[in-house]
């Protein structure tokens, strides 16, 4: 699998500066008459090369979050510097119906401004990279679930970021599809310098995959606690110390929770 | 050996990922040809003569009021070949092309810069609507007085006809576009112009489509009413005309041959042009094609 060293940039220099800095950020909507404050005071770094997964209730702002690292909304307040344009993948796949796996890749390298002469070595090189080599003709419709996110994926590397967001992007699929997604997920993130933000609300795909998992609160979404995960990468949701860990963030997600219930 | 057996597992998850994939083949079966959808409108289209045949048959009405099927057959038979009806239909359909064509240019740019620009929108859409809903022969006289009995008459009730349905279909396309598709097509890089090529116009292509079949059933409509309405030697003998001096001469094979020829010109466009054009489309996003 040498194809995916091609990933890294070897002209650009390695800095050892954080790919996601976040300081003080404020986020607040507008509902009719009334403000929401979806963020408040948040803080948080991604390193180079770092896998970090964020948990939470519903309307703790995880989502809102991904947004402002990718630049597709402005904090209120605070400043979210990220190291070039992120790429996003969502719970949908969000591919483009009426183009074929590869051509919604190709769009991206297109897009990314890669020239044209390399884009089909390198869309085949990505096709292969996340198993679907010789379905790079179907068109979206006739792919399964678990291959839609395959191609969501490969059409996000093709972007050339060294910054992957990812917003609940197994949460529709069943659980041995799953898995095996976070087993490619994991290989992937190991043979690249790749750095992600993994947004869930489970706990246990948090602890599975993330190196750090961070756990925010609900209205307004702060970062109440972060847990470093020293668990051998090849980890599966069934491991002892996996459900253990989760066990711990779910009690401390289950406190918050009820946080809000005498309101 | 812990090496080995991370190998192992790489491997048992590459089978159990294949086997997933073997076993979740969406693809649709190929699609085969249904006789009876073939079948059924021909069957339709003999019975609705038969009824005719027995009716005339019955004598309820005259001879000149209602013809046989065989008088209409012979005249139309007549029309085809002393080439009235090849100069009538053609005189009409390039009219109407031309009409439509430049109605497809001047709808699709309308309905881009009305979905865009937030003050054309507000200004635009409800006349828009407005102006679909108003039927084009109601343009004919003022059409007639603005420029005279001349082609530019003509062309002035289709584009009124078309334009608006150009525009909406185009603007309800761009509007429907999943907000989930613009965001994807932002985070990709895409911006303004760019976003607007690579995703907004072929996310609302469908529904495009849709407003530009509605155009070109206005566009004959209208064209065939203005040509009833309208007669004068400069205009040239399209099938309006024709119909208009068989009305004339109280010659009811003529109206019905020529109504004949006006319904196949319609159903030739429709399964020749727009049904393969709709069919494509619609089967590569994955949705039933509807109608024929």
């Amino acid at each position: 699998m040498t194809s995916i060293l091609t990933l890294e940039r070897p002209e650009r220099q390695e800095s050892s500066r954080a790919r996601v800095e976040i300081r003080g950020v404020r986020k607040e909507f507008r509902q009719r008459d009334q403000v929401v404050t979806a963020l408040d005071g948040v803080d948080l770094d991604v390193a180079p090369g770092e896998f970090v997964t964020v948990v939470g209730a519903s309307g703790c702002g995880k989502s809102t979050l991904l947004q402002l690292i990718a630049g597709l909304d402005e904090p209120t307040s605070g400043t979210v510097r990220a190291v070039e344009r992120p790429a996003l993948m969502f719970q949908e796949s969000a591919l483009f119906p009426w183009l074929t796996a590869r051509g919604n890749i190709e769009l991206a390298l297109k897009l990314g401004r890669t020239p044209a002469a390399e884009r089909a070595d390198r869309c085949q090189e990505l096709l292969d990279l996340v198993r679907l080599g010789s379905a790079g003709e179907r068109r979206v419709h006739e792919l399964s679930g678990g291959q839609r996110q395959r191609i969501a994926l490969a059409r996000s590397l093709a972007q050339g970021s060294r910054l992957l967001l990812m917003d609940e992007p197994f949460a529709a699929l069943d659980a041995i599809t799953r898995d095996v997604l976070h087993e490619e997920l994991m290989q992937l993130w190991q043979d690249t310098d790749l750095s992600v933000v993994f947004v869930t609300h489970n706990v246990r795909e948090a602890v599975r995959l993330g190196q750090r998992v961070v756990l925010l609160s609900s209205r307004p979404g702060r970062v109440l606690r972060t847990w470093n995960v020293d668990l051998p990468s090849s980890r599966s949701l069934e491991d002892v110390s996996v459900m253990e860990l989760a066990a711990d963030i779910t009690s401390s997600l289950r406190t918050e929770i009820s946080r809000h219930a005498g309101a | 050996m812990p090496v080995r057996e991370d190998d192992r597992a790489k491997e048992d998850f590459a089978r159990i990922s294949d086997g997933l994939d073997a076993l979740e083949d969406n693809r649709p079966p190929r699609r085969r040809i249904d006789p009876v959808a073939i079948v059924a409108p021909l069957v339709v289209v003999a019975a609705f003569i038969g009824i005719w045949q027995a009716v005339w048959a019955l004598a309820i009405k005259p001879e000149y009021v209602i013809p046989s099927p065989s008088t209409v057959w012979h005249q139309l038979w007549q029309m085809v070949t002393d080439g009235t009806a090849w100069d009538a239909t053609w005189t009409s359909l390039r009219r109407g092309v031309v009409g439509f064509l430049l109605a497809l240019v001047i709808g699709t740019a309308l309905g881009l810069l009305v979905s865009q620009i937030a003050f054309l929108r507000k200004g635009f859409r409800p006349i828009l609507s407005a102006l679909q809903s108003m039927p084009s022969v109601a343009w004919v006289p003022f059409a007639v007085l603005l420029v005279g009995l001349s082609p530019s008459a003509m062309y002035f009730v289709i584009l009124l006809g078309a334009v608006p349905s150009i525009a909406n279909g185009l603007i309800g396309g761009l509007d429907q576009t999943p907000p989930i598709l613009r965001r994807a097509g932002t985070v990709l890089g895409a911006r303004g112009l760019s976003l607007v090529r690579h995703v907004l116009v072929p996310a609302a292509l469908p529904t495009y489509l849709t407003g530009l079949k509605q155009g070109w059933a206005f566009s004959w409509r209208s064209l065939m009413a203005a040509e009833l309405i309208v007669n004068s030697p400069e205009l040239g003998v399209g099938l309006g005309q024709v119909m208009q001096n068989g009305r004339n001469l109280s010659d009811m094979p003529t109206v019905i041959a020529v109504m004949v020829l006006i319904l196949l010109v319609g159903v030739v466009v429709e399964l020749g042009v727009f049904a393969p054009i709709e069919r494509k489309i619609l089967r590569d996003r994955g949705l039933a094609p509807t109608g024929v």
